[in-house]
């Protein structure tokens, strides 16, 4: 019985994904709507375009952008964070500052981006890491706050220096939370690589799919779509596995801490 | 009454200390944004003076036009959040509830999920026009996933033994899941609407700064596209002080209606 739901189960995995894509291609081939153009000639145009014609135009420099204002945004908060983590009166003091500034819808701050930082890349990475330092800053600041005093006493009381503690202690315990922040910041940063090339841009796929829909080049926009749905899937694939593997020692621990 | 007293005067002094650090924090950076462009560090055709942009913004709220753009940001805010709560929590308890269901449709789930709503703004251009139905589309777009995902976990997560014994008392399924499955996934659900709630007010923005709805983003870009720097800053400030709101409301929310559930006890009222 359970084999069996199980196989059942397996079997609705594979078919179930499937049969919405046949659906979709069999309801779009007619082709009578016009802002839904037919499946096949999606794809076609999705080969045409992004394999490899428009790599080298739009998503490459797309890409420069989410990895620059990622990798800042990254850096920043956890820097910030181990210290607003580690001095309770520091945290106390900046709290309001902090949530006042993660409050504001980040498309709000884009002509801001636009006026002091102009159109070009400087304005777009800011606009990413700006947004993309929120998660990973306050998920470092609980890692940092939670982590066991014991173990940081031990550190202390065995004479272990500083920077070790940091590197050996405050950082590792940290990092499960960090990276849960890091994961939420990545998605986050591919929206607002969407929102920033769709305002005052000259390349990127986010200008490529706005563009298209103003030319009415339906099916290069849901090309552009589709393009960005796989990125959105394959980004945080990507993260996942890299996850699994810097926090192989984590997952390890807390397996036979759990029997 | 002596007891009273005591507790009520070191209430005194721990609000004192909760609230000291944060208002120096908060008047330094003030001072700081005032000094720099006046020293000349900012160019102040980029940066006005803190004063200036806080004359502004009280200047802003007494019109009629602010507050009017801040309804409309309002609206799509909450037509989004309210119809994706219609949506993703009905559908997540479905699907969490079956775990055949679960199965077959995981992998569209966590294929759509990632999408980047913005991604869809074109596709809501085309089919709703650039007015209220296409931001409300976006919001609940975007404000779905986390609420549906939430949902699904929380129906998933009851204790087994809780169940077990449940059925064993011979409560049918549509007991067990009005009276366990249910109350077990609320906390998850108050989660996700907490997120929603921010997430809807993000795209409602974004719909009214890149496709121009009308609301405070597209004021915010027609201050901006006008040369109105001063008055830029000020809605910017305006609009975080909204986000920065429904954000406690949510928090409190939360609360209020998980105070029954052991997550909360331990926080001050």
């Amino acid at each position: 019985m359970r084999r069996g739901r199980a196989g059942l189960g397996l079997a609705l995995e594979i078919t179930v994904p499937i049969a919405l894509l046949v659906l979709w291609g069999v309801w779009s081939a007619s082709g009578d709507t016009f802002y839904f153009p037919p499946l096949t000639d999606i794809l076609q145009k999705f080969q045409e375009l992004w394999l490899f014609d428009r790599v080298g135009s739009d998503v490459l420099p797309s890409l420069e952008r989410l990895f620059l204002g990622y990798a800042i945004a990254c850096l920043v908060a956890v820097a910030i964070g181990i210290s607003l983590g580690l001095s309770p009166l520091l945290r106390r003091a900046t709290s309001p500052i902090v949530e006042f500034l993660r409050a504001i819808p980040p498309p709000a701050l884009l002509p801001f981006a636009v006026v002091v930082l102009g159109v070009g890349n400087a304005g777009k990475v800011f606009l990413i890491a700006f947004v993309c330092l929120w998660p990973v800053l306050l998920n470092t600041i609980d890692g940092v706050t939670g982590i066991d005093p014991t173990l940081r006493e031990t550190a202390r009381s065995y004479g272990v220096s500083g920077r070790d503690r940091l590197l050996r202690i405050v950082l590792p315990a940290a990092s499960p939370q960090i990276f849960a922040g890091m994961r939420t910041s990545l998605s986050l940063a591919l929206i607002l690589m969407v929102i920033s090339e769709m305002v005052a841009s000259t390349n990127g796929i986010g200008f490529f799919v706005l563009q298209s829909q103003r030319s009415f080049a339906i099916p290069e926009m849901w090309a552009g779509i589709l393009l960005l749905g796989l990125l959105g899937y394959a980004l945080n694939l990507i993260f996942l596995l890299a996850e699994r593997r810097v926090l192989a020692w984590h997952r390890g621990a807390r397996a036979s801490a759990l029997g | 009454m002596l007891v009273r007293h005591a507790h009520a005067d070191s209430r005194g002094r721990r609000t004192a200390a909760a609230w000291g650090p944060p208002l120096v924090a908060v008047a330094c950076a003030l001072a700081l944004w005032e000094l720099a462009v006046r020293a000349g560090l900012l160019s102040e055709t980029s940066f006005p003076p803190m004063t200036e942009t806080v004359a502004e913004l009280f200047r802003q709220l007494g019109t009629a036009e602010f507050w009017t753009a801040v309804l409309n940001t309002l609206q799509g805010w909450a037509l989004g959040l309210g119809l994706a709560i219609l949506l993703a929590v009905p559908a997540g308890i479905l699907v969490g509830s079956s775990r055949l269901a679960y199965r077959a449709l995981r992998v569209p789930i966590e294929f759509l999920r990632p999408i980047p709503s913005v991604a869809l703004i074109p596709l809501a251009v085309l089919v709703y026009g650039t007015g209220l139905e296409s931001k409300v589309f976006l919001a609940v777009f975007a404000s779905f996933w986390p609420l549906f995902v939430q949902t699904l976990y929380g129906v998933q997560d009851v204790d087994p033994v809780v169940t077990d014994t449940a059925r064993s008392f011979g409560l049918s399924r549509f007991e067990r899941l009005w009276r366990i499955r249910l109350p077990s996934a609320v906390p998850y659900i108050a989660t996700g609407v907490r997120i929603s709630s921010a997430v809807a007010l993000i795209l409602a923005v974004t719909a009214e700064l890149v496709i121009g709805s009308a609301g405070l983003g597209r004021s915010i870009s027609v201050a901006q596209s006008g040369g109105a720097i001063d008055v830029m800053y000020a809605l910017i400030i305006a609009t975080g002080m909204l986000g920065w709101l429904l954000n406690i409301l949510a928090t409190r929310g939360e609360r209020r209606v998980l105070h029954w559930h052991p997550s909360q006890r331990e926080l001050p009222a």
